[in-house]
């Protein structure tokens, strides 16, 4: 009952709403601002990548181990060859470092035999059975009994949560609207007018003609919203190690094992931060909210990486996380939902959804295309944004021009990673909010004195450059706050 | 190329008692570079008693012992102290680079000593199993966070470790109104001094459970409570003995680790498991010319002690400087 005109909310239309902004609803979004639309991109969390895309591993796969049939397999090829062109528009950093799946056995060699006939079937290419000569030569910590490994060269690292913040940048440049700690609490369908859905998000109200769910471990969720319910999300969870930087060159390829039925196995992944990690495991669970590590998830790890590179220690640990895979059974599941017109399912984006989601993006506006959306291109797209500055990526000389442009360049907050007061204010003028979303865009706290050193500093920074006050500050939102009290002196 | 005699990497209690001694022995040109905008390194956030017992038979807090260096290193004209300098490069023949705002410095130096501290061990060393919420800190940085800044980081602690460090800060979060639950420690007895035993915990009624471990760490976003389990000599849990602590804050005190990654970047060996220069001295590392003195050479319990060493590796490099040994 709204007695006073101006106090009645008014409710904002849109032509596509995407819930979800981790790397899928990124993509989309980013893909839809290429045309004159009005889009909105909804998260529940604080920050963009705040749910399965930050503990992603960060490898782009080439596309081996899936089906050929699958939509896994295809738009994964597919985006290994976009994520390229998009990575070199938003200047995201992608090293294209290549795979080898090492066997123990001379048994096994048949099987990458295998594995190698069904890449080329998906057209994977360059890629050769290698022998123990090869592997000394270019990949000499690995341990004495591996026989044989596939070498699979267009395999390739990126940092995911980067990747998702530049996406999004970019696409809110473009006109996205961005709405931040926007859990979707309800959807209504509408009938009669051009607009088919109401969207209930942090006590607002949204209408939209397209609504596409890139919800990830809660997609099945959003989808019952509209009264689609025949797939579930089992989320499987994964334990990483992150090891100290000096380990960095112990590997020189993303080092695999024979893969398992429900995954790929214990890995040792070169990332584009620098830091090797081992992992994940794979079990599934019952909780969404579960990203405990374990003591048993720690040992499998170390065991399994141990096994292909001996000289790993404990002690080369330095961090650990566990994350969430969507799993909604085999395959992902892209589709229009012909019961309930206007309405996208995006779930199921489990490996290799990091590598997949720009020919998921493309895939969807072809969906949506193909149900009534309408696209005419923008003139003034912004195709490209300026690379984002890391001083731990560049040479001292570099860094001397860098310094001579702005002095603050100079002034380091965080001395494990090398990081600069310039480049902490840099990630909060680009949208950070948090300790952990500066910590995942700058890698500020993420060395081996966990932040030790730099918390109190990056603390008033954000303090300075957001106005709030220290009991505001949050490691990843709302519930999350650092302090609960400030003793106010005078 | 600035050209110095000495160049010190770091401005705590170790860095200005090595320029200190290197000046007093006849060095005539020393570069003291400290990251911090003060001199006085970590002494700044330990505001409590207990230090100069042994150098000035008195017992002072950490800045106040800081302080008596702070004002030598100033009227000592041989010492030029550059402050927010990060030394980001140094190589095996003595070149170092660093940044401070404004500028990136390069020095050639004919000695070096480093006095570049430690670092605490983090929660993700030990590790403890759990989740990864808000509320744990290591200890020192829960010290800056109170002593420095007067944040308060929660209601309700629990301390695992009982190093020094761990129970300096029983102390001053039961002294800041905070309740302190209980100091977890694996060991069988407690790694601080005695006399912080007593002091800290006995004096305010705070458990200290030894040969005990956190087996969890829970909560969604921020800590909620932790799992407690007694172990047994192999440190391994023994079955039926968890037990729950609700808690919002989890102090982290597990000990210290030398920074040497200059050091390394230098190319000398330094021991992997302590992260220590590995030489035949104290003070001294693999390259000759080269010193580490204080808590980068070896974790001391004392200032005290750390002062009296660090001279001896200013009066090392004087000598070196002076006879090429």
């Amino acid at each position: 009952m709204y007695h006073n005109y101006e106090l009645m909310p008014t409710i904002e239309r849109y032509d596509a709403i995407i819930v979800g902004a981790g790397v899928t609803g990124a993509a989309i979004a980013r893909e839809l601002s290429k045309y004159k639309l009005r889009v909105l991109l909804l998260e529940k969390e604080a920050e963009p990548a705040f749910g399965v895309s930050k503990s992603n591993s960060g490898i782009i796969h080439a596309g081996t181990q899936n089906h050929p049939d699958s939509l896994k397999g295809r738009l994964c090829v597919a985006g290994n060859k976009l994520i390229r062109e998009i990575s070199a528009e938003l200047g995201v950093h992608f090293v294209e470092v290549g795979q080898l799946i090492v066997v123990f056995d001379e048994a096994d060699v048949a099987e990458l035999d295998r594995i190698k006939r069904e890449g080329e079937e998906l057209g994977i290419k360059d890629m050769q059975i290698v022998r123990r000569d090869w592997l000394s030569l270019y990949e000499p910590n690995l341990g004495s009994e591996i026989v044989a490994a596939l070498y699979v060269p267009s395999a390739g690292i990126i940092s995911p949560y980067r990747l998702v913040y530049d996406l999004t940048e970019n696409a809110v440049k473009n006109g996205v609207v961005l709405k931040t700690s926007h859990r979707v609490a309800g959807i209504r369908r509408l009938s009669g007018g051009p607009y088919r859905f109401e969207v209930e998000a942090a006590g607002s109200k949204y209408q939209t003609r397209f609504l596409i769910n890139a919800a990830g471990l809660f997609a099945d969720k959003v989808s019952a919203m509209v009264g689609v319910t025949d797939f579930k999300i089992t989320p499987r969870k994964g334990e990483e190690y992150l090891l100290d930087k000096k380990r960095e060159h112990i590997a020189n390829h993303l080092v695999f094992p024979l893969p398992t039925p429900t995954s790929k196995g214990i890995l040792i992944i070169k990332t584009s931060d620098g830091n090797p990690m081992i992992g994940p495991t794979a079990r599934d669970t019952g909780d969404r909210s579960d990203l405990a590590t374990t003591e048993e998830g720690l040992n499998e790890v170390l065991a399994g990486a141990r096994r292909m590179m001996p000289s790993i220690e404990r002690g080369d640990i330095i961090a650990y996380f566990a994350g969430l895979r969507p799993a909604a059974g085999k395959d992902f599941i892209i589709r229009h939902e012909t019961a309930v017109p206007g309405f996208v399912n995006v779930a199921g984006i489990q490996s290799p959804g990091l590598t997949a989601a720009p020919a998921i993006a493309t895939m969807v506006v072809g969906i949506l295309h193909g149900n009534g959306l309408v696209l005419t291109p923008k003139k003034n797209f912004h195709s490209t944004r300026e690379k984002t500055t890391h001083l731990f990526e560049i040479p001292l000389s570099k860094t001397r021009e860098l310094i001579q442009k702005d002095p603050s360049y100079g002034d380091i907050v965080c001395r494990c990673e090398m990081v600069s007061a310039k480049e902490i204010r840099e990630a909060i003028r680009r949208g950070a909010r948090t300790m952990d979303g500066i910590k995942f865009r700058t890698r500020a706290q993420a060395g081996r004195c966990h932040g030790g050193f730099c918390t109190t500093r990056i603390m008033k920074i954000m303090q300075e450059e957001l106005g709030m006050t220290v009991e505001e500050i949050t490691k990843r939102g709302e519930g999350s706050e650092l302090v609960r009290e400030e003793r106010r002196h005078g | 190329m600035d050209e110095r005699e000495l160049v010190v990497v770091g401005g705590g209690p170790a860095g200005m008692a090595a320029a200190l001694a290197a000046g007093a022995a006849g060095v005539k040109d020393i570069l003291l570079l400290e990251r911090d905008q003060h001199l006085g390194g970590i002494l700044n956030q330990c505001i409590h008693p207990g230090f100069g017992l042994h150098r000035f038979k008195e017992e002072l807090t950490g800045p106040e012992y800081a302080d008596r260096f702070v004002k030598q290193v100033t009227k000592t004209p041989s010492i030029e102290v550059s402050l927010r300098s990060f030394v980001v490069k140094l190589t095996s023949n003595m070149k170092i680079s660093y940044l401070r705002p404004g500028a990136l410095e390069e020095v050639q130096a004919k000695s070096v000593i480093l006095a570049t501290g430690c670092r605490e061990r983090t929660r993700e060393m030990i590790p403890i199993p759990g989740t990864r919420p808000s509320g744990i800190y290591p200890a020192g940085l829960a010290q800056k966070m109170i002593n420095m800044e007067g944040w308060i980081p929660g209601k309700e602690a629990v301390i695992v470790g009982s190093g020094d460090i761990g129970l300096i800060m029983a102390r001053r979060m039961a002294l800041e109104g905070m309740k302190v639950k209980a100091v977890i420690e694996i060991q069988k007895q407690s790694r601080g001094l005695a006399r912080n035993v007593a002091q800290c915990l006995d004096d305010y009624g705070i458990p200290l459970y030894l040969s005990h471990k956190i087996a969890r760490i829970e909560g969604a976003d921020r800590v909620e409570k932790v799992v407690v389990a007694a172990v047994d000599d192999a440190f391994c849990e023994k079955p039926g003995t968890r037990f729950e602590l609700s808690c919002d804050t989890v102090l982290i005190s597990v000990g210290l680790i030398p920074e040497n990654e200059l050091l390394e970047m230098a190319g000398a060996q330094v021991d992997r498991k302590t992260n220590t220069p590995v030489a035949a001295e104290v003070n001294r590392t693999s390259i000759r010319g080269m010193f580490a003195c204080g808590n980068a050479c070896k974790v001391y319990d004392l200032v005290d002690s750390v002062t009296r060493d660090s001279e001896k590796a200013g009066q090392m490099a004087a000598q070196f400087l002076k006879e090429g040994k």
